[in-house]
């Protein structure tokens, strides 16, 4: 049997074609000789090593690895706790508006959310800066995390944890022995969202950093506004090349980590 | 009575270990459990019997500190259980559903609750091993639970409740899934476990041969309520009323109305039949309706009219089921009344002289059938 008939292969193509071509141009262009972004004139790295001369760029990079390791691992951790409570706590009073109020952010326009914290920063005399940044970043990718961590809570066997308790576990080792050992890959997906998100944002971000603390998308932003450079593009690739990697390999683990688990689980629950 | 034999049920200075007292559970407006009262003794083998949602995983649960009483108190060792959180309790509980933990290897499962516990490490290494050798599982150590076979997972999940050496230990249908080779095994297993740790059980289960074979005691539940609570032999021959009579094993029951007479009751039951005789000792207040509760292995069959026999009725038989080494003979009464008779199939089948069809008799002792009021 032929798997690939003419049609397949053509939609296969145009789709791949329609999502990765804009980022091809790119990562060639990287490598242009040439100062004008629309000419080619021959093979060189040189804005690579450019880009390593740039002391604004660097910082900005610096700002954004330090943002996006913090927020995500305080919101893995916040998420993860609220996710357990709505799960766990069962029915009590204004749990529907509990969970409403965690998910809410996922649907409210960033600029709002923007806007709102920075009324916020303001309001209390926050400096705007590193810690700002961290602080909304945390705010808005928590309810990712909490979403990913609770839909993987919702099937997990309860009477696993009552298993630890009566084995003489306290409820917090029960969850540290028990629990997040079986819905680590959730977590670890939930992480890597937020991950993801911290790096990308830029709304948010442009609303709450300040003059002390750029993140590299407000860079690229502002510099773009000015003409794109085959710097620009170099840098682009880079980060290209930092996602795909830190996507494919972390998707890999997680996803091989979930399948054997929850199959185990399954397994374990009876044949 | 034997001096040695094992009944601190009718030891007046007992102590028992666990006790429920007027414990009533509430889920919502539903009763689960209606102000039970119960005691279990220490090294005793008790099960819980009942239909599907009478609350037995109930108890088990309040035992094992899962489910707060909505009333009463529930004692172990003399003490109030209820601030005892179920990890602070010396009660060991083995699940349903095997509840095993799916990211450690049979030996972790079994070490988990040791580990708990601070021992150093030379004696968990020792008990763990200990556990193994007792559920022969010593070559699956290094397994996940999803890398053994269902009997084995349910043996994982016995070793490890029983690691900790519980004073108490609640198996909550523990052979459910298997069959019935392995569940006979198994069942005997645990007796000797039992018989070699001490620990006192307390099983739940459907099966009520299971609970005939492990038991020293069986209490028959029916929603939320203890209909019975008695030895083995004493719930079968001595029934307290029609619902346990019913439930456990096979019986036939005849409803009539009872006469004093002498040392025992005459009853009428049908027209044109004869009256039944049954002694009882426990005696019905006044006469009135009444129902037999008779085993049908306790009814003889025959051809030819039976002498002497203080019980005595004709019919015709109606089915016979062949169980191999039992048939049981279902008798056609006059009146239409099926009554089920029970041999022990001593010869082969060929020369049974009984078939369809047949005019027989069927006969029983006056002590053979309970008199029983509702
Ligand atoms: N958490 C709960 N909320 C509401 N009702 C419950 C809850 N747990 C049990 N029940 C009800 O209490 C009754 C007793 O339940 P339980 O699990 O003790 O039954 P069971 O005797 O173990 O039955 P089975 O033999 O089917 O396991 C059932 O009718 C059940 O529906
Ligand atoms: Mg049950």
């Amino acid at each position: 049997m032929r798997r690939f008939s003419w049609f397949n292969a053509t939609s296969l193509t145009l789709g791949f074609a329609f999502l990765y071509m804009p980022m091809v141009i790119l990562i060639i262009y990287s490598f242009n000789e040439s100062k004008l972004v629309t000419v080619w004139a021959g093979f060189s790295t040189k804005w690579y090593g450019e880009l390593l001369q740039n002391e604004a760029f660097l910082s900005a990079a610096w700002v954004t690895a330090k943002v996006a390791v913090a927020s995500s691992t305080i919101a893995t951790v916040l998420g993860t706790m609220a996710a357990y409570v709505l799960v766990r706590a069962g029915r009590f009073r204004g749990r529907t508006l509990f969970s409403g109020m965690i998910y809410a952010p996922l649907v409210m326009p960033e600029v709002i959310t923007g806007l709102s914290l920075l009324l916020l920063f303001i309001g209390i005399g926050l400096d705007r800066g590193v810690m700002t940044i961290i602080l909304a970043h945390t705010t808005f990718s928590m309810c990712y995390v909490s979403v990913v961590v609770s839909s993987r809570l919702v099937s997990f066997d309860r009477s696993l944890e009552e298993a630890a308790l009566d084995l003489g576990c306290s409820p917090f080792e029960a969850f540290r022995l028990v629990t997040l050992p079986i819905i680590a890959p959730a977590v670890i997906s939930g992480w890597l969202l937020a991950f993801t998100l911290s790096l990308d944002d830029l709304v948010i971000a442009s609303f709450t950093s300040g003059p002390s603390a750029t993140t590299l998308p407000i860079k690229i932003f502002s510099a773009v506004r000015l003409g794109v450079s085959p710097e620009i593009n170099a840098l682009s690739t880079i980060m290209i090349g930092i996602v795909t990697v830190g996507v494919i390999t972390a998707s890999l683990i997680s996803k091989r980590a979930s399948l054997r688990l929850q199959a185990e689980e399954q397994a374990a629950a009876r044949t | 009575m034997a001096q040695t034999a094992f009944a601190p049920w009718d030891d007046p200075e007992a102590k028992p270990l666990i006790e429920f007292r007027h414990v009533t559970k509430r889920f919502g407006d539903f009763i689960a459990i209606d102000d039970l009262s119960l005691e279990i003794y220490e090294r005793e083998f008790f099960a819980l019997l009942g239909p599907s949602g009478c609350g037995k995983t109930t108890m088990m649960r309040m035992l094992a500190g899962f489910e707060p009483p909505s009333a009463g108190t529930i004692l172990l060792s003399g003490q109030d259980i209820a601030p005892v959180p179920p990890n602070k309790r010396a009660v060991n509980m083995m699940f349903q559903s095997y509840a095993l933990f799916p990211h450690l290897t049979v030996w972790d499962n079994i070490a988990f609750g040791l580990k708990r516990d601070k021992l150093p490490k030379e004696a968990i290494e020792a008990r763990v091993a200990e556990m193994l050798k007792l559920t022969r599982l010593e070559k699956f150590a290094r397994r996940k639970p999803h890398q053994i076979s269902g009997g084995q997972r349910q043996r994982v999940a016995l070793a490890r409740s029983l690691a900790k050496a519980p004073k108490l230990l609640l198996l909550d249908e523990p052979l459910g899934a298997l069959d019935k080779k392995l569940r006979q095994d198994t069942q005997f297993e645990l007796m000797d476990i039992q018989e070699k740790t001490g620990t006192t059980f307390v099983i739940v289960t459907h099966d009520q041969e299971e609970a005939m074979t492990v038991a020293s005691r069986v209490a028959v539940m029916d929603e939320g309520r203890l209909i019975q609570v008695d030895t083995p032999d004493r719930i079968y021959e001595y029934p307290n009323s029609v619902y346990v009579a019913d439930f456990i094993g096979d019986v036939n029951i005849i409803e009539g109305h009872a006469e004093k007479s002498g040392d025992g009751y005459e009853v009428t039951f049908a027209e044109g039949q004869p009256k039944l005789r049954a002694k009882t000792a426990n005696g019905l207040r006044g006469s009135g309706r009444c129902y037999l509760a008779i085993r049908p292995e306790k009814i003889a069959i025959s051809s030819q009219e039976p002498q002497d026999a203080a019980n005595a009725v004709r019919g015709v038989i109606d089915d016979i089921a062949y169980l191999g080494n039992l048939s049981t003979y279902y008798v056609r009464l006059d009146n239409g009344k099926i009554i089920k008779a029970q041999t022990a199939n001593t010869r082969r089948i060929a020369k049974r002289d009984l078939t369809w069809e047949d005019s027989v008799w069927l006969s029983w002792t006056d002590t053979a059938a309970v008199v029983l009021e509702n």
